[in-house]
């Protein structure tokens, strides 16, 4: 292992779901706690601490968990990006240690967001008085509703539509399809937050937020936390050979804004900076998109996931319906997306899951996945993408230790 | 007639109604809200252009939730006019997959969106199929 490389040394999520009884600093608690453990070092060890939370983080949620894990002076970075908050979290602890400021850094993500809903959009003050423009489009009333959607279901069911209209191919069904693959998959991930398969029946006939978004094809909101010590490959030569076996090489870590193009101020564009991400990755970490055993990608909507299977290069430009088409993705399938069950079914508590996703691909690097086990996988790539816009990618690969 | 006001400064009222722009002389790039630069090349002197009211629709979606007041469902969707991309709802359509396509083209229509306690009218823009 050379010196100057990064490691996840320790890495942990709760149960995706609902939890009523704690707040976030026990759930964050308990993912930093189960991350320690898992690569046996402690909270003194750690010389940076990034913390993730889109709702939390100008409360302090850092020092928050610090008042209960250990109080050790160290700096703490409190970090908001969206849905992109906890990879960029996780970057921000590897960036202390590749600048030299720390052998150890410690990032988690963390929310509560069960039953929160829409979480933007759909609001908005009554019309009365007397109608003054304002803002920067000089409105008289609010637009959302009016001039177009701002609700996220929405958003992302035109991105979906744009690449239907591009490249032809798409449907209800087929968007619908993609939904029935993350939620089979969920059936084999005890963390997941909704783990009941859904046949295409009911995804199509549930309730429609966006057409053609049903709602088990959106995110789930939930609660959840997921954290990961990361430390340099100089440091880990000097730990016991079985935290040298389990440590999984971080060999790429990219985090990209959205370029100015033509309709964006329209229509949020995902595929440029996703795909500008993605080239950055395979470059930094030497492979392309066919040695991938297998992707974590940000299936906030099921008219997302198929975006990005084009975005990440899993297939030939425009050839995102074919890929689905040919199985693919499946779990049984020649690059297997989203096997934990994905945002869909494995919920999205936001400041987490941009861990949560390194989690679920380290776990099958290590070969400890269990019955969901991708077998012999060595190689893995997890996306997340927050509007506005953020892409975080990271690509790992097993230890050759 | 009642006073009107445009829903969105970038709505030209009159006999013809239409939209405009803000477009960087520099690189051409389009914005309809006020800048403070170009987002494309940074500059920051604009001129004022007239969009067509004609276009393309390049996306679109049928939402069920908005806020009080806003009848649901509605269409909303992404419009090429010419190049230019235009965010709006599209009207004077059932707002079902049946009647609402990609590629379908459509033209600028304006509907009476308010009216304030002086009992002046919002003017809103929106996109209606060019034929049927």
């Amino acid at each position: 292992m050379a010196s100057d490389d990064l490691w996840i040394l320790g890495i942990h999520m709760t149960k995706f779901g609902k939890h009523p009884d704690k707040d976030m600093v026990d759930l964050a608690s308990e993912a930093v706690l189960g991350a320690l453990a898992d690569g046996g070092v402690t909270m003194s060890d750690m010389g940076v601490i990034a913390a993730g939370s889109l709702m939390a983080a100008s409360a302090g949620i850092g020092q928050q968990l610090q008042k209960q894990l250990g109080q050790t002076g160290v700096p703490v970075y409190n970090v908001a990006n969206a849905c992109a908050t906890g990879a960029t979290a996780l970057r921000v602890a590897m960036m202390a240690i590749k600048s030299g400021e720390a052998d150890f850094g410690l990032a988690f993500g963390v929310e509560k967001l069960a039953g929160a809903g829409l979480l933007t959009g759909g609001s908005r003050k009554d019309d009365s008085g007397v109608f003054t423009p304002s803002g920067r489009y000089g409105a008289v009333a609010p637009i959302d509703g009016r001039i177009g959607t701002e609700i996220m279901p929405g958003v992302f069911a035109q991105i979906g539509m744009e690449y239907g209209h591009r490249y032809g191919g798409t449907s209800f069904e087929l968007f619908a399809r993609i939904s029935e693959k993350n939620h089979a998959h969920s059936t084999l991930n005890p963390l997941a937050a909704y783990s009941k398969r859904m046949t295409l029946e009911e995804i199509m006939s549930d309730f429609m937020v966006a057409y053609p978004n049903t709602r088990p094809m959106c995110s789930a909101n939930c609660d959840g936390a997921a954290a990961a010590v990361v430390v340099s490959g100089a440091k880990l030569r000097t730990l016991s050979l079985e935290q040298q076996r389990r440590a999984v090489r971080v060999s790429a870590s990219v985090l990209t804004t959205d370029p100015w193009e033509e309709s964006c101020q329209i229509l949020p564009d995902v595929n440029t900076l996703t795909r500008n991400a993605a080239t950055l990755a395979y470059e930094q970490a030497g492979i392309g998109p066919s040695d991938l055993d297998l992707v974590e990608l940000h299936d906030c909507f099921a008219t997302a996931e198929l975006v990005h299977y084009d975005n990440l290069m899993l297939c030939e430009q425009g050839g995102a319906v074919d890929f689905f088409e040919s199985g693919a993705p499946w779990r049984d399938g020649a690059m297997p997306v989203n096997v934990s069950g994905g945002l869909e079914s494995k919920g999205h508590p936001i400041g987490a899951t941009g861990i949560a996703n390194v989690w679920e691909v380290t776990t099958h690097l290590r070969g400890e996945a269990g019955p969901r086990q991708i077998e012999g996988a060595t190689v893995g790539l997890t996306h997340v993408i927050g509007l506005g816009s953020a892409c975080g990618v990271h690509i790992l690969e097993k230890s050759a230790a | 007639m009642a006073k009107q006001i445009p829903l969105v400064d970038y709505l030209l009222l009159g006999e013809h109604p239409h939209l405009v722009a803000h477009e960087c002389t520099s690189c051409g790039a389009r914005f309809f809200d006020r800048r403070n630069a170009c987002a494309s090349c940074g500059l920051t002197e604009f001129a004022v252009v007239d969009l067509p009211t004609e276009g393309e629709v390049r996306a679109f979606t049928i939402v069920a939730f908005a806020a009080p007041g806003i009848p649901t469902p509605f269409v909303a969707a992404m419009v090429d006019c010419g190049g230019t991309s235009v965010r709006a709802n599209l009207i004077n359509v059932p707002p079902d997959p049946e009647h609402v396509s990609l590629g379908m083209q459509v033209r600028l229509a304006t509907e009476v969106v308010g009216t304030d306690d002086e009992g002046t009218e919002a003017i809103g823009f929106g996109f209606e199929p060019k034929e049927g």
